[in-house]
């Protein structure tokens, strides 16, 4: 299975990752998420079938594989959109298997749709502050104490214009988010994503139909986040761009973890380029395309 | 045809009982799919619950009328939760297809005649407004109000309180709109997966949502139980949701007054439209048609003004046509 010996190249990543074995299922010295024999199929098909994985705290780490290999089924699977048919995972060592979406999110692992979210007919500042938690008037009862939940919603909206002027939202924080451009978008729901104060950070595809001027912003965005000491997960096709700023990456291919390493690791990693571009193989290619 | 009379009767049932009625069962209406997106097409389920909680306590067992209106809320509660447990979690779709079939239900269980000890069957309860009328503080045999504008004192007690709840929950739905809470429900509206990503539990605020939206339903109810001093099953046919739904779109829905002038505007158009035929008929215009006929060729006529509305109007008389103009998802 492994290909490549330990410790290689590139100074940074190798201290990120603490040395960790360039093997599927390999085990991190900091895990923050920690997966088990997680299974999920339909019907006949089994969508996700990984054995372990474990994600190293403060680093970007990637997940990538061809289409249909079940990268946004593991993802909905471990932030509780989608029920799992086995398995189990721990995020800052306490289960959350079996948890629905918004207690995996209050736990602090919140996440970003591939398909843009934005709550396109609430203003963008409105936007924001639904990401704040543990707000007391959103209770029901609450909401008639104005005088109660005002403070925290002074509060609330100066740390929402923060992150809107970090992600350069600012001007628009009174348009309409149906307003913004699919780009903006993308930008918007990672900050308020940013909003809920999480410890990591799942973001779908958030390269998908940006325009390359913007992937760049983007791509900052998430150093900077991962700079701040949290843990980004993030789903992407552009190899690029993967590449580029991962600290680790982990590939799936029919549902499995076929190889996970560093970017030098995976680069010359025969299973990957298979999987990817097809292999020699006739049987191993059909099926790795569905 | 007197046409200044017509308006001056169409203008009386705009501010009448009725109207106000309607307007509270629409803001009940307007929280579900106006703020929130559920697709209740079984408001009238409320009503009747309310309607029948009033009727059975005060006519079968004597109880005060503010007892009647206790069981009526509590059994619009009840049923809330029923509808709302096994299809929340589920797409909007279903709530549909199970609100309208849960109305039309218990309006056949309510006439049905094992029901009739309780419910009196098809014939009803009569006799529900006595406690109300003990604290009238309008003399019954006079008129109150300016010339085609006056109601008996009997309506007027009805027309009094019944907008004055209906002035109470416009506040109470300014209040929590204008909140995070609202704010959260708004959301769902726009994308439950998104609100449920930022850790808000979706299920609990629908199911609150529903639970409230409904009581003010029933409440509507209890007026109307109130007001005509006597309930049949068969005035709870599903026609009523529709009517609802008409006023809430006329209206605006998702603004805090669209159920209310939607409610005017409706009845106005209700008893115009009804005036202006019959005006023809008596006038030899309409040979073709009966007596009965108009009430057929009248609906047909409010739903082409109302198609007319959708068309150059789809915000509703005091929507936001900017909200209505940018695509959803």
């Amino acid at each position: 299975m492994s290909s490549d010996e330990m410790g290689s190249s590139a100074g940074v990543e190798v201290d990120r990752m603490a040395g960790a074995v360039p093997e599927p299922g390999s085990v991190k010295s900091d895990p923050i998420l920690v997966a088990d024999r997680v299974r999920r199929s339909f019907g006949g098909l089994t969508a996700v079938d990984v054995r372990r994985l474990e994600v190293q705290r403060g680093t970007i780490t990637a997940l990538i594989g061809p289409n249909g290999a079940g990268k946004s089924t593991l993802f909905n699977l471990l932030t509780g959109f989608d029920r799992v048919d086995q398995g189990d995972w721990t995020f800052q060592g306490s289960k959350i298997n079996g948890k629905p979406g918004h207690k995996v999110a209050r736990a602090g692992m919140v996440r970003t749709f591939q398909l843009t979210k934005a709550l396109t007919r609430m203003s963008v500042l409105d936007n924001m502050l639904l990401g704040a938690q543990d707000q007391f008037g959103e209770r029901m009862a609450g909401a008639f104490l104005r005088s109660v939940w005002g403070r925290q919603e002074r509060a609330n909206t100066v740390r929402a214009l923060e992150l809107l002027e970090r992600f350069k939202l600012i001007d628009k924080r009174e348009d309409m988010a149906g307003s913004l451009s699919g780009g903006q978008r993308k930008l918007l729901e990672m900050a308020r994503a940013l909003m809920t104060d999480p410890a990591m950070i799942m973001l779908d595809e958030p390269m998908a139909g940006v325009n390359p001027a913007l992937v760049q912003s983007l791509l900052g965005h998430i150093t900077s986040l991962r700079d701040e000491g949290k843990t980004v997960l993030f789903v992407e096709h552009d190899m690029d761009v993967i590449m580029g700023i991962s600290d680790w990456i982990v590939v799936l291919a029919q549902g499995q973890v076929i190889a996970e390493g560093t970017p030098s690791d995976i680069r010359s990693n025969k299973q990957v380029i298979d999987a990817y571009l097809g292999a020699q193989d006739v049987d191993e290619a059909g099926s790795a395309d569905e | 045809m007197d046409l200044v009379s017509i308006l001056a009767e169409s203008t009386r049932s705009a501010f009448g009982p009725i109207a106000a009625i309607y307007a509270l069962a629409a803001i009940g209406l307007n929280l579900h799919f106006g703020y929130t997106g559920l697709l209740n097409f079984g408001q009238v389920g409320f009503m009747l619950v309310g309607a029948y909680g009033v009727g059975i306590s005060v006519e079968l067992f004597g109880l005060p009328l503010l007892v009647g209106f206790g069981v009526g809320l509590a059994c619009a509660f009840l049923l809330a939760l029923l509808l709302g447990i096994p299809t929340l979690r589920l797409r909007a779709d279903y709530l549909a297809i199970t609100t309208i079939a849960a109305a039309e239900v218990l309006r056949l269980v309510y006439r049905a005649g094992f029901a009739e000890p309780l419910t009196g069957g098809v014939y009803g309860l009569q006799n529900l407004s006595d406690g109300f009328r003990s604290i009238n503080p309008f003399d019954p045999g006079e008129r109150y109000g300016w010339g085609a504008l006056a109601y008996n004192g009997n309506h007027m007690w009805v027309l009094v309180v019944t907008w004055g709840l209906v002035a109470v929950m416009c506040g109470l739905v300014w209040m929590l709109m204008h909140s995070p809470w609202g704010r959260v429900i708004k959301g769902i509206r726009e994308d439950e997966e998104a609100v449920r990503s930022l850790g808000k539990n979706v299920f609990a605020y629908k199911m609150q949502i529903l639970v409230l939206g409904g009581l003010v339903g029933a409440l509507a109810g209890c007026m109307l139980a109130v007001y005509q001093a006597s309930i049949q099953p068969d005035q709870f046919k599903p026609q009523v949701t529709f009517f609802l739904w008409v006023i809430l779109l006329l209206g605006g829905a998702g603004r805090v007054f669209g159920p209310v002038l939607g409610a005017m505007a409706f009845w106005f158009l209700m008893n115009f439209t009804d005036g202006v035929l019959r005006g023809l008929g008596s006038m030899g215009l309409l040979p073709f048609l009966d007596g009965p006929d108009y009430g057929a060729i009248q609906l047909a006529f409010v739903g082409l003004l109302l198609v007319l509305l959708i068309v150059f109007r789809p915000q509703g008389l005091i929507g936001d046509r900017k909200e209505m103009l940018i695509n959803v998802k």
